[in-house]
């Protein structure tokens, strides 16, 4: 993203955020737009955190063979990897995919077939109508599915580690529990936060200035994805160093 | 009443609009016509804002368009109704709710009132019954009476219409026309069509300008077209084989 692209896409965000028409209305698109995220999101979440969490487990254990390493030390670190990185830098980056890419059709193919246009003869605000419950979908439902993530890649892990003979039961919860410091919750929806702003922003910018027919729109789909996951390791790198 | 003055506009190097100027009355059917590439789509384009001149004014009943801020502007988009070449209604709404989309935004009317204005407009354009259907289900006739019913569900003072028959058969593309005509007289509005069908200039055309590589060439009616001197005119008016061999019998 160029500078002149930065600068159209701050100025698309302050249309987007600018008073709603009726409220009424907003909130429905909200609603639809929390489900379409957030439910529809919660089965590809919940199958890779899972499996993740469970992987995790076991290259860990591979990796610490050592008399001097209590087997403890499973159950945390892969405790901690999970809730501030795993969870919610996977999570956004295979959302960025999934629902990146249908905001930016979605949103390019109103605009190729003049749908954005009638809506600006109506005398609505089109980015505000279009955007803003998208975001505000993002800004809520994605630190949600991080949550759900974070359970389900430690209870992977536990699943992994158990029933490969990896790790026993009692050494790994013992891990999970011990020295748990809340903040890395704090940290991770911060990041969640983050990303469910820029997986609906940037795809949204993406499709709202796309010009000419069915090849744009999807080329306008490929680049939000890119831009989306590279903003987020991005972010996930800024936010990281802020917090911790 | 609908005017433009000297309105220039350019993308990059190529200057599509060279100074245009003109009258646009409420109550007939105005027509802005030429072949492709002429500029009358972003004439209409600049007129209702979603291209910005680089020089000239428009005005709607003396209120100067390209001056006002956002929210102006909102105020003079909610008298407008448009319908648009490809139709562009929203895929995820079904007819009904097209229809309904601008009442909702715009009014406090209770559901039954809506429902009742959206019936009506249904009805005006000869689709009772159809609320449920979407879109994709409609023929392109449908979706431009659809179009039309959701241009007027506001009661709009000013009704643009970009290329209306393109796609349609001749005997839908009178039908369109004639819905056209009726709701202009019916409603008093200022109708602006942007075309480039033979059939609509002779059926509706009570005021036409047409325009030629981006310059206004000549206005007139649709009873005087058929009568001129110029020649960039005769050659777009007697460009089909029909009108041609019509022209040739008088």
């Amino acid at each position: 993203m160029n500078f002149t692209n930065f600068g159209r896409y701050i100025l698309l965000l302050k249309a987007a955020f600018r008073r709603p028409e009726k409220m009424k209305i907003y909130m429905k698109a909200i609603f639809q737009q929390m489900d379409f995220i957030g439910v529809g999101s919660l089965g590809l979440i919940s199958i890779i955190s899972t499996f993740i969490g469970a992987v995790m487990t076991l290259q860990i254990a591979f990796q610490l063979v050592s008399d001097f390493i209590p087997k403890t030390i499973i159950g945390s670190v892969n405790r901690d990897s999970s809730i501030l990185e795993l969870s919610p830098t996977i999570s956004a980056i295979v959302l960025a995919g999934k629902i990146g890419s249908a905001i930016s059709s979605e949103i390019g193919t109103m605009r190729v077939t003049e749908q954005i246009d009638a809506l600006e003869i109506m005398g609505i605000n089109a980015p505000g109508y279009l955007i803003l419950p998208k975001i505000i979908a993002g800004i809520t439902m994605v630190p949600m599915l991080v949550i759900i993530s974070m359970v389900l890649s430690i209870s992977g892990g536990y699943l992994g580690g158990t029933l490969s003979g990896a790790v026993s039961s009692a050494e790994y919860i013992q891990g999970i529990t011990t020295d748990f410091n809340p903040y890395t919750i704090t940290v991770a929806l911060v990041k969640a936060f983050v990303f469910g702003f820029i997986i609906t922003s940037v795809p949204a910018y993406e499709g709202f200035y796309v010009k000419g027919g069915a090849l744009e729109v999807a080329q306008a789909s490929t680049r939000a994805v890119v831009v989306s996951c590279i903003s987020i390791l991005a972010c996930d790198y800024i936010v990281t160093q802020l917090l911790l | 009443m609908i005017e433009i003055k000297d309105i220039h506009k350019s993308f990059g190097d190529n200057e599509v609009l060279k100074g245009i100027s003109g009258k646009f009355k409420p109550g007939v059917t105005n027509l802005i016509i030429g072949g492709s590439g002429s500029g009358k789509t972003t004439l209409l384009k600049c007129m209702i804002g979603l291209h910005t001149p680089e020089q000239g004014s428009v005005l709607y009943d003396g209120r100067e368009f390209t001056q006002l801020n956002t929210e102006e502007r909102i105020e003079i988009r909610k008298e407008i109704g448009m319908l648009f070449q490809g139709s562009a209604l929203f895929d995820s709404m079904t007819v009904e709710e097209n229809i309904m989309f601008p009442l909702n935004m715009f009014t406090d009317q209770s559901r039954s009132e809506k429902l009742e204005r959206v019936n009506f407009c249904l009805n005006r354009v000869n689709l009772e019954g159809k609320n449920k259907l979407f879109p994709a289900e409609l023929s392109g006739g449908m979706k431009k009476r659809v179009g039309i019913a959701r241009a007027i569900a506001m009661n709009p003072k000013y009704l643009f219409c970009d290329e209306p028959n393109s796609g349609l058969d001749p005997k839908t593309s009178i039908v369109i026309d004639e819905l056209i005509k009726e709701i202009t007289e019916e409603y008093n509005t200022t109708t602006i069509v942007v075309t480039h069908d033979m059939n609509s200039v002779m059926g509706i055309g009570d005021y036409i300008m047409f325009l030629h590589e981006g310059k206004k060439f000549w206005e007139g009616s649709n009873k005087e077209i058929a009568k001129t001197d110029i020649d960039e005119l005769n050659d777009f008016v007697f460009a089909s084989r029909f009108m041609k061999a019509a022209k040739d019998k008088l």
